[in-house]
This record gives structure tokens, sequence and C-alpha cells, in this order.
């Protein structure tokens, strides 16, 4: 019977320690000294509802995953105060952490376990309650902020969303190329409108860069910007302050010349325009040449001058450039537009030859 | 005032009585727009013409209507985050009351510059409670007069609640706990999220 006593006493104490921790912490687990459950908290035992875990032996419900190579209870208690990396076997395979305190006199060890990170899933998983979590635990406080930055976020990145809608839009609405600094499409055809609607004379220059497909194919898209921010430069340099210099597409220009319509003096603009762009611009050690193609209409040709009907004969003169040879410049004629209807492929009279016998480098020819 | 508020004021209207009358009621209030960005400030000016507005359109006294924008919060569908977020409060109405005195620290964890009135619970026996509003921006009692209808509601508890103006600072509202557990209330998975 004496035997009996000192089992007793301890069979009573592990049950006052259960009800003690089953308040304090509910996912704990009291172990036996050969590593069997004798009590299980509420919670614990929740997440395995059909597998009594009472009596079974603890390292065949849980997995160790760190410290590795636990297999025994003398192993398991060695591992004393250290914070442990458990699993849940069988399935929904939970992660857990947990840290072992031994029992005085070898009786024994508690366990307390918590989910960590795995918290959400595991909440969501087996359906936990707020009574499953001891009232200090701060379970449901993580639960509260992880739904409340959600929102807070949610809404942020909304915000987001619509300051980048409305950054598009000003872009689309901005009057500037951000590349090269000069005006864009939609500036230069506010200003066209502005012109024709004030009746003012003016000249429309279309400009069309030749061989720059070559540099941007060759060397790249950073020697392809380099060299179109130059010709911005150089055609800003080569304009007046009133001059409204655009860039129209990749490599197309439109310069738009408020009062002045002196072929003689547009015709130098542009011969000087096309001589500085064929100076072979230096981009790390290689040198890109370029030149450029020119074609000009005038206000004052037309008895009702029309935007779209400008720039197409701009876009004539121009090509009747291009057709003669690159690196011209050309007046508009009506005789160009017949020229294109009949397709006959003739070059237009109209053409101006600068410095004859100057053609581009015979390898570039033909890539634009 | 917070776009978090003026956003409410804005759901509130469009979600109960349609976006034409929201539009018209952003217009008298002569706000410039017709969206409230919720993560932004506005000049608090701006959300007393809007309720002034509201209350006109809506032919609303300013209590009653901030007490429907208050049930709104709770009740709506489109607010669920914000019912959820209170329900993590408690497990029940009371518990629920006493966790009102940690809500403003509540809600500038989750969005730090939004800035709520100091609310101050007490319990004058297991069903009689007195919920003191400490505000320079008058009406968040009545606000929280929804809120609390709608949140008993939410828990299936019978409350009888009673609306004070103590002084131009301080709201005051008496809460009379008639049954704890009187329907079935609305359940609350902690791990839903709300869409």
């Amino acid at each position: 019977m004496n035997d009996m006593q000192p089992m007793e006493t301890g069979l009573r104490k592990a049950a006052d320690l259960g009800d003690l921790m089953e308040t304090l912490c509910p996912m704990h687990v009291i172990l036996d000294e050969t590593g069997h459950i004798v009590h299980v908290g509420a919670t614990l035992q929740k997440l395995r509802a059909d597998l009594p875990m009472q009596g079974a032996r603890f390292l065949e419900v849980f997995e160790l995953r760190r410290p590795r190579r636990v297999t025994t209870m003398d192993e398991l208690l060695k591992s004393a105060g250290v914070k442990l990396h458990l699993r849940l076997r069988g399935a929904p395979e939970t992660g857990l952490k947990g840290v072992l305190a031994p029992l005085s006199d070898g009786r024994g060890a508690v366990l307390n376990i918590g989910f960590g990170i795995s918290l959400l899933d595991a909440v969501r998983d087996y359906a936990l309650v707020s009574s499953d979590f001891a009232a200090t635990d701060l379970a449901i406080e993580m639960l509260y902020l992880v739904e409340a930055k959600s929102a807070a976020m949610e809404a942020s990145r909304k915000l987001n969303l619509r300051l980048q809608g409305a950054m598009i839009a000003a872009e689309e609405q901005a009057y500037t190329d951000t590349l090269t600094g000069l005006k864009n499409r939609r500036a230069m055809d506010h200003v066209l409108a502005r012109l024709i609607g004030r009746g003012s004379d003016f000249a429309l220059m279309q400009i069309d860069l030749d061989f720059f497909k070559a540099v941007n194919d060759t060397l790249g898209h950073a020697a392809g910007d380099h060299v179109l921010q130059n010709v911005a430069r150089i055609m800003v340099e080569e304009t007046r302050d009133d001059d409204t210099v655009a860039r129209v597409g990749g490599d197309e220009f439109v310069i738009l010349f408020d009062g002045l319509t002196e072929c003689a003096a547009l015709s130098r603009v542009a011969e000087r325009i096309i001589e500085k762009l064929e100076v072979p611009m230096p981009f790390g050690e290689h040198l890109c040449q370029i030149s450029a193609s020119c074609g000009t209409v005038l206000s004052q040709s037309y008895d009702a001058p029309e935007a779209a009907v400008m720039l197409a004969d701009a876009d004539l003169a121009l090509y009747a450039s291009k057709n003669a040879g690159r690196a011209q410049h050309s007046f508009f004629s009506p005789q160009m537009r017949e020229a294109k209807t009949g397709a006959t492929g003739a070059i237009p009279a109209a053409v101006e030859p600068r410095h004859a016998g100057k053609t581009p480098p015979k390898d570039r020819r033909g890539q634009r | 005032m917070h776009g978090l508020i003026n956003r409410t004021i804005q759901c509130f209207v469009r979600d109960t009585r349609g976006p034409a009358l929201w539009s018209e009621i952003a217009e008298a209030a002569e706000l410039g727009f017709d969206d409230f960005e919720a993560m932004l400030s506005y000049d608090p000016a701006l959300t007393r013409r809007l309720l002034g507005a509201a209350a006109v359109r809506l032919e609303l006294p300013q209590d009653a209507l901030l007490e429907d924008i208050g049930t709104y919060l709770v009740s709506h569908a489109n607010t669920e985050a914000v019912r959820r977020l209170l329900r993590f409060g408690g497990v029940d109405f009371v518990e629920f009351l006493h966790s009102l005195d940690d809500l403003p620290d509540r809600a500038r964890l989750a969005v730090e510059d939004l800035v709520l009135p100091r609310l101050e619970l007490s319990e004058h026996s297991p069903e009689r409670f007195s919920l003191t509003v400490q505000t320079k921006v008058q009406g968040f009692g009545a606000v929280l007069m929804g809120v609390l209808r709608a949140m008993a509601d939410d828990y299936g508890a019978l409350v009888f609640l009673e609306y004070v103006q103590d002084t131009p600072e301080r709201e005051r509202i008496d809460i009379q706990l008639i049954e704890a557990a009187y329907a079935e209330g609305r359940g609350f998975d902690l791990g839903a999220r709300a869409g």
C-alpha cells in the first residue's frame, strides 16, 4: 500500500497541474517519465479531434523538427528551455512552436505549445474561437492586426492605383516629350491649330532622321536616345525661340516657324540642321552617323489651311527628299500629290539638291 | 478630418440612397470633387459642410443622420471589415463594451493617423453602463449610438441606449443591458476574412 502512495500523489499532482495549465496554457501537454502524454490541453486536443492524445507517446503524435534526431524521452528532456519546432503528424500539417520544462524528480515534463506564424492557417483549419486561447495570448490581437492592416493596405493599394492612373492621364495631357524635352505631338497639334486659327503666315517643316534605325539596331536604345537628345539640342539651337520644335514620332520631328515664310531662309535653316546632324556623334567608343530629310509647306500656299492637309503635304515633300537620295530639303508642290496618286515613282522636280554628289555611306543605304 | 471618416459618409449615402443623391450632396457641399480617398486627410470644414448638406437632402436631424451612419458601419455588407474588426474586441456584448476603452488605440494600430475620440466605459452594475466620449468634434457620440445599437444586434443582445450631451466636448451614452443572449446574433468566424 505504501508503495502506491507516492504514485497516487504523483497522479493527483499531475491532475492539479493539468487544471492549472488548462487555464494558463490551453495548448500544453504533460508527459510522464516514459514520454507518454498524461494530460493534454483542450485546444491542442481540438487540433486532432479524432485522435485522443492522452496515453499516446508524445513523439508519435508530434514530430520534432528542431532540434533534430530526438527519438527518446531522455533526449527530449535535454532540450529543456530551448525553442522547439514541432509539427503535428498527419493532416492538416500544422507547424508549432514549443518549450519544455522538466518536472522535479524526473517525473516527466510539461510542454507548452503555440502556433507561431501558422496562427492564421490554424484558426481557419481548426475553426478556433476566442475561448480556445488563453486570456493573455496575443493571438486574437494578432488576428485583429492582420485584418486591420490588410484592410488599410488594400485602401492604400487602391489609392496608389488611382494615383498611377492619374499620373498616366497627366502624362497623356502633357505637352513635353520626356526624352528630348521638346514639345510633343499634342503640343504641336495645339500650336498648329492656333496658328491656323489666328490666320498667321507660317511654315511647317517635317524632319525625318535618316539611318537612325541603324544606330538603334547596332548600338542599342541607349545610343538611340543619346542621338535623339543631340538632335533635339541641334534643332533648338538652329531655330528661333518663337519656333515650335516638336518630336512627333520615334525619329520624326516637326518645326513650326511662326511668321517665317521666306523660302531661302527656311532652306538655310534646313541645311544647317542637316549639316550639324551629319557630324558624327560620339557614344562611348562608337560614332553615331545619321542624317535627315526635310519637307516644308507654307501656310500661304492654301486658301484655307488645314492642319491634316499641311502635315500630309509636308510629308510628301519629305518623301520627295528621301527619294532624291536623302539628306536634303524640299518644298511641297502640288505635283507631288499627282506623282503619288499616279504612283509613277518619279522624283518630283521641286527637290532642291543640296551639295550634289554627297551620298550617305553605302552600307547604310536603304536602311529606312 | 481623416479620409476614412469622410469616405464613410460618402459610402453611407451612396450605398443606402444611391449614387445620384451622393453626387447631389457632394455638389451642395461644394466639395469640388465627389470621391474621397480613404487614406488621405481633408479639411475638417469640408466634413462639416458635407454633413450639413447630407442632413438637408436626407431630411434628417444631424444626430439621426450620424446614428444611421454608425449603424451602417456595422450592419452593411460593404463594411463587413469594420464589423469584423469590432467583433475582435470581445466574445460577448459586455466584453465588447469593455474593449471600447482600447478602441482609439486599436484604430491607431491599424491606421496610424486615424485619431478617434477617447472613450471611457463605466460599469454601474452588471446591467448598467455608461460610455463617455471626449471629443472636440461633436457628433462622435451619435455615431457611436448607431454602432452600439448595431453591435448589440450583432451579438444578439437586447439593450436600451440613451444619448446625453454632457458638455460641448463631452457626450455620454447610457447603456442598459436587458438581456445578453436575447437573440441568436450573427456569427463571427475568426478564420474568415472580409472580402
